[in-house]
């Protein structure tokens, strides 16, 4: 579907206002900065980008759908054509580890805040789009556009810290939280700050409640099932864990895992550093395995279940018309299949029905031998493997039952994004598949 | 002045409040003391301790919150009855009808919001490492409050009877159907049997337990409507309390040594 003149009058109400309300941060922040810092020259600059906004305001507002600031449809195209789960995946991945790399550089103020103008430009740009608009517009899933400017705004601020106290500590100095540990009284300091909270948190939902009506669809109807049919926004991230792997584990097992490992977080980790204040350098494996584990594994899977995931859980583009009659080619094999009849030019192993309880499980340990033996290897082998090699020092500290139930929840982590990567370089399906007790991983 | 002073001198003001305006060191003191509400909070705290770049004020946005969405919740309950007849047309009456309809507008974006607070809140509380000792089991408590959180959420998105509503929660729960072991279609029930019955069948599995019925229907929507008002609510109370009390007992909020 294109974007055709009546949608774009449509939008361009909201556009206009949002373009508007760029200028006027862009204008605050080039006050600021002319005032506050005295630094003449970027003022300028951001109140040229405030001016610039206030033009965009005015196109998009000027009454023909034809001026309102759009991205080129070849461009959309493009964006259609690249995205997918593999590129979506590793493209995030790469995302994520660049800004972790070059943190210091991010973190900067006027870098930052460059960042945030072209997320947000972008996202009114995309916006003219039709199909990107009516996903991202539906009142269930603001609060995801919302959860993702919060997250990158919060992740700023404690990397900002998080920097700043490294290259102190670094120096030999306490972390910037050191500082500051005069006592105050807590009337009036904290409780005026929790009642301009109270009032701000209040007036923003109060904002928020009478400018856009809670979702309310058709009445529930057992017989018409929506497509896609959708768990709750939060749940999205297992539910798209669901096209890698069986219900039984992407649905009840790692997710008990994932509670499980956060309640086991405090007892594994046993570096007494960075208690109480940011800092990255001081506590690497755990911040890392946190932010691939939160921002990768939870947040970034559930903005695609979200965004990206349409009628019968395709993948779509983010400028893509859902269409319920996408067809994708479903060519996946299971490991057995790929082992015996692939590789050995074989058929499965197989047992009449009638056979003795011994020979029918027998058969099925015999077909099922591959995928045993990798998975056999992965969670009996690596461990002690890794215990003497990368996490030698770990072992030592940790003794043996904690860096056993710490390996094995990194494992159990791990499996998802391998097994990612096997389904999109071998199309791999499972590499169990026991049918005949309904386990397959 | 007078009328000011007068008040605050009578035996009703001073019976409620025992001791003079906090307006000098001691009484700023003795309030946070003999006030019941305000008794959660030590005397005096750290600066960095309540600096904003430091908390995000995350964990105590998300406690307003919750108050929010139990006091638009008790509202709400005046006006909703959790039956296939009436719970649609009550929420349709709640948008075009009732005139503090807003309140379900409220309840549910408070809901929302409730978990991207309770996200950020956890989310500074790994970054400054404050689960490190002695706050290990207080992290705990905070992981089933998250738990719970979201259960809250889940349970309520059920409420309004709509087709969102009820295939959400049918998408949510059929998960329950593939548990090991306890659900009809998880790996190894076959072998509960006993004398070549099935003992786990769609009709006594843990989806079963959850909906109360085969499908999500109105045994479903009563089992979810207690949880969501009743129980869940009452078991965070309960954490709640116990989170806050030892926020101040395992030395209130974390800062370096």
């Amino acid at each position: 579907m294109h974007s055709n003149g009546l949608f774009l009058k449509d939008v361009a109400g909201f556009l206009g206002s949002y373009y508007a309300g760029l200028a006027i941060m862009n204008a605050i922040a080039a006050f600021f900065i002319w005032r506050r810092k005295n630094r003449i020259g970027e003022a300028g600059f951001w109140a040229s980008v405030a001016l610039a906004m206030l033009v965009l305001a005015s196109l998009a507002m000027s009454g023909s759908a034809s001026s309102v600031p759009h991205l080129p449809e070849s461009l959309r195209k493009l964006v259609n054509t690249l995205s997918g789960p593999v590129n979506y995946t590793a493209g995030t991945t790469a995302l994520f580890a660049i800004a972790f790399v070059f943190r210091k550089f991010f973190v900067k103020p006027m870098v930052a805040w460059t960042v945030f103008n072209a997320a947000l430009l972008l996202m009114g740009l995309a916006m003219a789009d039709e199909n990107f608009a009516s996903i991202v517009m539906k009142p269930d899933n603001v609060p995801i556009v919302g959860l993702v400017f919060l997250l990158a705004f919060f992740t700023w601020v404690a990397t900002k810290q998080a920097v700043e106290n490294d290259e102190r500590i670094a120096q030999g100095l306490p972390p910037l939280e050191k500082e500051n540990d005069e006592k105050v009284l807590v009337w009036p300091d904290l409780v005026y700050t929790e009642l301009i909270c109270m009032v701000a948190v209040s007036a923003f939902l109060l904002a928020w409640a009478l400018l856009l009506p809670a979702p309310l669809e058709e009445p529930a109807s057992s017989v018409k099932t929506p497509n896609p049919s959708k768990a709750p926004w939060y749940f999205l991230g297992l539910q798209e864990m669901l096209v890698y792997f069986d219900p039984w584990y992407a649905g009840v097992a790692l997710p008990s895992m994932v509670v499980f490992g956060l309640m086991a977080m405090p007892y594994l980790d046993f570096n007494k550093k960075g208690n109480g204040y940011y800092s990255i350098n001081e506590r690497k494996f755990a911040y890392l395995t946190w932010q691939f584990g939160f921002l990768e594994l939870w947040i970034m899977l559930i903005i695609l279940g979200t965004f990206l995931r349409g009628p019968n859980w395709n993948f779509f583009g983010p400028f893509e018309f859902w269409s319920p009659y996408k067809v994708e080619v479903l060519n996946n094999v299971d490991l057995p299949q790929m082992f015996w009849v692939n590789l050995l030019n074989r058929p499965l192993p197989r047992v009449a029905a009638d056979a003795p309880w011994y020979a029918q499980i027998g058969t099925i340990l015999l077909r099922e031998a591959p995928g045993l033996v990798v998975m056999a290897a992965y969670l009996f082998l690596l461990p002690p493997l890794l215990a003497v090699t990368v996490f030698r020092k770990y072992f030592a500290k940790m003794g043996l039952i904690r860096y056993l139930v710490m390996i094995n929840l990194m494992l159990l982590m791990l499996s998802l994004p391998l097994k990612m990567v096997l389904r999109w370089t071998l199309n791999l399906k499972y590499l169990i598949s026991i049918p005949e007790f309904s386990l397959n991983f | 002045m007078a009328i000011g002073e007068t008040i605050r001198n009578s035996q009703i003001w001073k019976s409620i409040f025992r001791h003079p305006m906090p307006l000098d060191r001691r009484n700023r003191i003795v309030v946070m003391l003999t006030n019941f509400f305000l008794h959660l909070h030590p005397v005096s705290i750290k600066k960095q301790g309540i600096a904003l770049s430091f908390t995000w004020c995350m964990g105590g946005v998300t406690f307003f919150l919750f108050l929010v969405e139990t006091v638009t919740g008790v509202l709400l309950m005046f006006y909703y009855r959790p039956t296939l007849e009436w719970a649609y047309n009550d929420i349709l009456a709640l948008r075009d009808v009732t005139s503090l309809g807003v309140l379900r507008e409220l309840h549910r974006w408070g809901a929302h919001a409730m978990v991207i607070t309770t996200w950020l809140h956890m989310y500074r509380v790994f970054l400054t490492g404050s689960y490190k000792p002695p706050r290990e089991f207080n992290w705990v408590i905070g992981v089933i409050l998250l738990l719970l959180t979201l259960l809250l959420s889940f349970t309520g998105y059920l409420l309004p009877w709509d087709q969102l509503a009820i295939w959400a929660i049918t998408v949510g729960s059929n998960m329950a159907r593939a548990s090991p072991l306890l659900g009809y279609e998880g790996p190894g029930q076959q072998l509960l049997t006993i004398g070549g019955i099935d003992m786990i069948t769609d009709g006594s599995d843990a989806r079963f337990g959850l909906l109360g019925a085969r499908f999500v229907g109105e045994e479903t929507l009563n089992r979810f409507y207690v949880l969501h008002c009743i129980a869940i609510p009452l078991a965070v109370s309960l954490l709640l309390a116990i989170h806050f009390w030892r926020v101040r007992k395992d030395g209130g909020i974390s800062g370096p040594l």
